[in-house]
């Protein structure tokens, strides 16, 4: 039966770059409100967009020289890019700016806590995340920097900011160390003097480069990090440089492969060469480079070891059995097939080894619906998904972080929701 | 592929005002009790849709509004580069990006994707819209 009214609406407005992210996200938050505002969320990889704050880290640089020059480029044609060997001509993630958060630039009245704090509070809040943690966004690249001590300057440089200025000041907020993995010692030296830093919880080595992880060079220091007991991560990334992606002509075709071909490599590379047997309390944990090229590799490598066993005599099981222990972000998880995406979860045994991750505020972001709202997973994986599993892996506290949802809808600007 | 659920208000109409006017917006969004509607105006057509995308949830209407894209293809089969379509303007959902045909709501590359249509008419000069109706 339709009823006849007097006009009971508002008109909310058009969602942009500058949009405040509690209302981009509003529709999340309801989300959050109807049906998992009890669970304890963490988002375990989420985008610091340093290049808003890319002087801060410059001024950070701990060489001389190296900090000059960066600064000077700050002024001038490097900007937000300095010293840094991203291309801004080819950075297409916006879609031709259809989707406004990537490099959103929203308003900040609020002084008193650093501005990358305000935003980063008002999408946990809006998503209704209990912890994020945060890796570089624009760095993601710098394994193919050509000039290695860049990214050893950078990586020190910003691990400092994140250290000093970032993670003090909200317990929600978590880190992983960045190594500049083209240099061992440095990685070293790093491990040694920020390894039991509180809020740093694992280390990260962002995948897009050429550097085999089986070298030797690198064995003290995953002796290092396995003594620490924090995990080691792979952040994957793309490189539309790199020769066999060059053929692509499109940004959709590099992205879509590009971001599972480094961790296939690496991953590749730690199983054929037993790692696992070498570092068996390292635990290892595969960001961002979705779900669906787990299942491929598992049987892919399983395959070929059963055929050439003297080339892998180190594996005393399949690949496969040693994949099924490691851990994996879910971001950006293909949900196009739901039998499929079952099948994968079974065979990685998602219940116990999966992490939720959103990537906010990149283009291709998940939200945790994306994990809530799967016919096929129970209750209890729901909760280890979105959080509980993070919470083992990283020895967080379970305890209630968040505000909650219904105060986080009820208090948001309404700009635009 | 469907997005989480959303909550529906009672059924009732609602006068938005004179066609005349609003065509000339292309689009308006509103909320009706926390139930958001995209309305469209394409020349004298009128469509109405829930401001929910069918893939992830988010603001589907509150995004750009883009003519689509085509890939020109000469009769030889060369490529003719991308072009932009005089005719067929697209709804795109700010989260991701997914695209929608404004007057068929479907997506271009998979039609079995769309938005979920909202009734609207146009009444004596006004446009009105249903909410909270079956279809809605």
């Amino acid at each position: 039966m339709t009823e006849h009214s007097i006009p009971n609406f508002r008109e909310i407005g058009e969602i942009t770059g500058s949009t405040d992210s509690r209302d981009v996200l509003a529709h999340a938050t309801k989300q959050a409100a109807r049906n998992f505002d009890d669970y304890l969320i963490v988002d375990v990889d989420a985008h610091v967009s340093e290049d808003h704050f890319w002087s801060e880290i410059i001024d950070l640089i701990d060489n001389d020289v190296l900090r000059q020059i960066g600064q000077h480029q700050v002024k001038g044609f490097g900007g937000q890019n300095a010293l840094l060997n991203i291309s801004p001509g080819l950075s297409l993630q916006s879609v031709g700016g259809r989707i406004g958060h990537q490099g959103r630039r929203e308003p900040v009245s609020d002084d008193s806590v650093h501005r990358f704090i305000s935003t980063a509070r008002r999408s946990m809040d809006a998503m209704g995340l209990d912890y994020q943690v945060v890796f570089p966004s624009a760095m993601l690249l710098l394994g193919m920097h050509p000039q290695d001590e860049i990214e050893v300057a950078l990586a020190k440089a910003f691990n400092r900011w994140m250290i000093e200025r970032i993670l003090p000041i909200d317990s929600r907020m978590k880190g992983l160390l960045y190594l500049p993995f083209n240099t061992p010692e440095a990685c070293e030296e790093l491990v040694e003097r920020y390894g039991d830093t509180e809020g740093i919880i694992g280390f990260t080595v962002c995948s897009t480069r050429n550097k085999p992880v089986h070298h030797d060079c690198y064995m003290r220091l995953y002796s290092m990090i396995q003594e620490l007991d924090k995990p080691l991560a792979f952040h994957s990334g793309y490189h539309w440089g790199d020769p066999s992606f060059a053929q692509l002509n499109r940004f959709l075709s590099m992205h879509a492969l590009s971001f599972t071909h480094y961790n296939q490599i690496h991953l590749t590379n730690w199983i054929v060469n037993a790692m696992p047997e070498r570092f068996p309390k390292l635990n290892m944990l595969w960001v961002e480079s979705g779900l669906a090229w787990i299942p491929f590799l598992m049987q892919r490598l399983d395959h070929e070891v059963l055929m050439r066993p003297s080339e892998a005599p180190g594996l005393k099981r399949l690949p496969s059995e040693y994949m099924r222990e490691m851990y994996y972000t879910s971001q950006p998880l293909e949900r196009t097939n739901m039998k499929l995406l079952e099948a994968t979860m079974e065979a990685m045994n998602a219940e116990t080894q999966l992490l939720y991750s959103s990537d906010w505020p990149h283009w291709d972001w998940d939200s945790p619906a994306t994990i809530d709202s799967l016919p096929f997973l129970s209750e209890q994986a729901k909760r280890n998904i979105l959080g509980l599993n993070a919470a083992r892996l990283f020895k967080l506290d379970t305890i209630r972080r968040k505000p909650l949802a219904e105060d986080v809808l009820a208090n948001r600007p309404k700009t635009a929701s | 592929m469907s997005a989480p659920d959303m909550a529906t208000a009672a059924s009732q109409q609602i006068v938005l005002g004179r066609h005349d006017e609003l065509k000339k917006r292309q689009r308006m969004v509103i909320d009706v009790d926390g139930t958001g509607i995209g309305i469209y105006f394409v020349g004298e057509e009128v469509r109405a849709y829930l401001n929910i995308c069918p893939h992830m949830g988010g603001p589907v209407c509150q995004g750009k509004i883009m003519p689509r894209t085509l890939e020109l293809v000469a009769d030889n089969g060369k490529s003719l580069g991308l072009g932009f379509s005089k005719e067929q303007l697209h709804i795109v959902c700010p989260w991701h990006g997914f695209e929608f045909d404004m007057l068929t709501g479907r997506h271009p590359i998979d039609p079995k994707v769309g938005l979920t249509p909202v009734p609207v008419q146009v009444t004596d000069g006004n446009v009105v819209v249903t909410v909270g109706s079956p279809r809605a």
